[in-house]
């Protein structure tokens, strides 16, 4: 006997949402409202109260937005989420509904730019310390715990040097110090990787990247596993302990494997305010369809460019987790088994002059800050996404000079082989008249 | 809240309110594996509106110390120790799966201390599937799964849930893969090997309703509908497109009728 869940496929298309029970449509409705007639005054106040679900304001919750939540959840295999204007705005969320003033984060230092400038210089005028650590050494992670540690988080896919986080060992380390472990997971995107599945406790996406795959809209979320122990031992006291600002609940206490998810929302979506337009989760709706399609297609294009640039004259080196010399290839091969992204990083021959030519060379490929779209971007991260962090976090974070990221997107592979080759040779042509 | 039934630490939620004796009380009772947290919403709720509210964490669940109990009846006899530890004489009870026979157990039992009674997913008898009775001993991830896909009608699994951004599945999942290892495997095999469903509806002399899910595959609303037969003057209601969850999958609707049924 199985349990009769409903396939990936079948969650992306359909997961948190039936047909709209007064009009019937089909598709999710945009409830474009700021706001939500109650029935009476009794309902209004149940709905205040935590007494009954429902929305009473769009900063709060709109049930557009709810469906995105809902289906990413679903895809997650969490207890629930909560949707944001963007991926940053969700990993603030996550941090401040965890933790206040004294706090300490172990976190991977190969993160996302935005979320290292967080932790490394936001977050300390506020009283929260970060210590980063190779993401590649769990041992490195459970060194740089202290008694005031309230969260390890990483990446599983490293941004931009691709370590492939052994996401068991490092959770096991985690919850051995009593702390939850967060994931950034929006290089794998659940098709590739579910973290929770894995050991992580929390999982938070740039909705922005594969998941929504257009580049239309910007939009982030986060994910609760709910069987962390927020109560185990007074850790914290935003879940556990009565809070004021709404008379006295115990999220913990009232909402068990959801305490975090209700935290978040009643405190973080009311009071921070970065809540997801209805519109842009519509969009992202409409990304989430067809993501395992758009995964299968991205790995497949990623197969195709690794095979031609790890054969081409002009590149001087490669990096990606299925190639069987990157150092994380076996681990990738056990956690990433659909495949391990379609981030690849490369080197030309000519160093960094050879990659600023072939950056201005592409014609096909689009240079942009942005990763996870359709169409097929480029990058030369030292001088752009990366660009506030110094030559030692640079280092840190294994950014090479000369590193360009290309984030492979759904064109015919043999157009983008096309583009690639008139542009390196363009840039050797550049590099040669230089 | 954290009070003491015999010599065990219980644990419990009072609906955002402190629990006051003097008030009519109402005790929630969790099914097989699960915890107080099924009831979040229904208990504010009545918390709020006139009524002082235990959920409790039965013993061996959630936060509760303590052993679960080897048949419902053995679950029954803890009904009274639980009155007398909150400090009242009489209490309505509202009881989910197993909580409903432990609730229909107790009130034939103890009628003078039961005052009114609603059994929410409930049946006469509770076979439970020989593979899922066999996971759940085994503490296989298995058990929580099949009770998540069976437990849940087409709201739990497609979604459109009451409470924004909640996912039931990955909720139920969770709630029950997270209990202490075998206290799922006793609670099933307790519900299993309950056989006095008609005896004691025949003694169970306070009002009871029966709140079915229409789409319940766990206990159908078939089966509850014979428990209700059993139970001289009850009242019956079939939530449409709730399954064996109703409380998570429809709250509002298990709300209202609760609301009607204690007004």
């Amino acid at each position: 006997m199985t349990p009769q869940f409903h396939g990936f496929h079948t969650r992306s298309l359909h997961s948190g949402q039936q047909p709209d029970p007064t009009t019937g449509a089909r598709a999710v409705p945009i409830y474009q409202t700021t706001s939500y007639v109650f029935p009476d005054s009794d309902h209004a106040a149940a709905l205040f109260n935590l007494e009954r679900g429902g929305h009473i304001y769009s900063r709060i919750s709109n049930p557009t937005v709810a469906v995105l939540e809902e289906r990413i959840a679903a895809l997650e295999g969490g207890t629930g989420a909560v949707a944001t204007a963007s991926g940053q705005s969700a990993l603030f969320l996550t941090l401040l509904t965890l933790m206040s003033s004294g706090a300490h984060i172990v976190a991977s230092a190969s993160l996302y730019g935005g979320s290292v400038n967080l932790l490394r210089h936001t977050l300390p005028r506020f009283g929260i310390e970060t210590t980063f650590v190779p993401p590649r050494d769990p041992e490195a992670f459970r060194k740089a715990l202290r008694p005031e540690t309230r969260l390890v988080f990483s990446e599983v896919i490293g941004n931009p040097g691709l370590e492939v986080l052994d996401v068991p060992a490092v959770a096991q380390v985690a919850h051995e110090a009593g702390v939850p472990l967060l994931i950034d997971g929006t290089f794998n995107t659940p098709y590739l990787c579910r973290p929770l599945e894995l050991g992580a406790d929390l999982v938070m996406h740039s909705v922005t990247k594969w998941m929504g795959g257009h580049g239309v809209a910007i939009g982030g979320v986060v994910v609760e596993g709910g069987r962390f122990d927020w109560g185990r031992d007074g850790k914290f006291p935003t879940l556990t302990e009565p809070y004021a600002g709404y008379h006295g609940i115990s999220f913990f206490e009232e909402f068990g494997p959801q305490a975090f998810l209700m935290r978040a929302r009643s405190e973080g979506m009311r009071d921070f305010g970065p809540a997801l337009s209805p519109q842009n989760a519509f969009y992202l709706l409409q990304g989430l369809e067809t993501l395992p399609l758009r995964m299968e297609r991205h790995r497949s294009n990623t197969e195709a460019l690794l095979e031609f640039l790890s054969t081409s004259e002009e590149v001087a080196w490669v990096n990606h987790p299925s190639l069987p010399t990157h150092p994380d290839h076996e681990r990738a091969s056990r956690l990433l088994p659909k495949g391990a992204g379609s981030i690849v990083a490369f080197g030309l021959r000519g160093g960094r002059a050879a990659g600023a030519a072939f950056i201005d060379a592409v014609q096909l490929c689009s240079h942009l800050a942005n990763v996870g779209d359709a169409k097929t971007l480029v990058i030369h991260p030292a001088s752009t996404t990366h660009a506030q962090l110094d030559a030692e976090a640079l280092q840190q974070a294994g950014i090479g000079e000369d590193l360009i990221r290309l984030s492979v997107g759904l064109e015919d592979p043999e157009d983008l082989v096309a583009d690639l080759k008139q542009a390196f040779r363009r840039a050797r042509k550049a590099v040669e008249a230089a | 809240m954290k009070f003491t039934v015999g010599d065990v630490e219980i644990f419990a939620t009072t609906g955002g309110r402190p629990f006051q004796p003097e008030l009519p009380g109402i005790v929630f009772l969790h099914g097989a594996g699960m915890d107080r947290t099924v009831w979040a919403l229904q208990t504010r709720y009545f918390a709020h509106h006139g009524f002082s509210v235990v959920a409790v964490d039965l013993p061996g669940h959630g936060l509760s110390g303590g052993e679960p109990r080897e048949s419902i009846e053995a679950w029954a006899d803890w009904i009274p120790e639980l009155i007398e530890a909150l400090g009242i004489k009489e209490v309505s009870l509202v009881g989910h799966s197993m909580g409903s026979l432990i609730a229909l157990e107790g009130a034939a039992r103890f009628p003078d201390r039961i005052k009114r009674l609603a059994l929410l997913g409930t049946a006469l008898r509770m076979p439970v599937h020989p593979d899922l009775l066999q996971a759940a001993q085994e503490n296989l991830p298995l058990a929580s799964e099949l009770i998540a896909s069976w437990g849940h009608g087409r709201v739990g699994h497609l979604g459109g849930t009451a409470v924004p951004g909640m996912s039931l599945i990955g909720g139920g999942v969770s709630l029950l893969s997270t209990g202490t290892p075998g206290v799922l495997g006793q609670d099933l095999a307790v519900c299993n090997a309950y056989g006095g469903g008609k005896e004691a509806a025949a003694k169970v002399s306070c009002p009871t309703l029966c709140l079915l899910g229409a789409e319940d595959r766990m206990t159908p609303a078939r089966e509850g509908k014979k428990l209700a037969d059993a139970l001289a003057g009850s009242e019956l209601s079939v939530l449409s497109g709730a399954g064996h969850m109703m409380m998570l999958e429809a709250p509002d609707a298990t709300l209202d009728a609760l609301r009607q049924w204690f007004s």
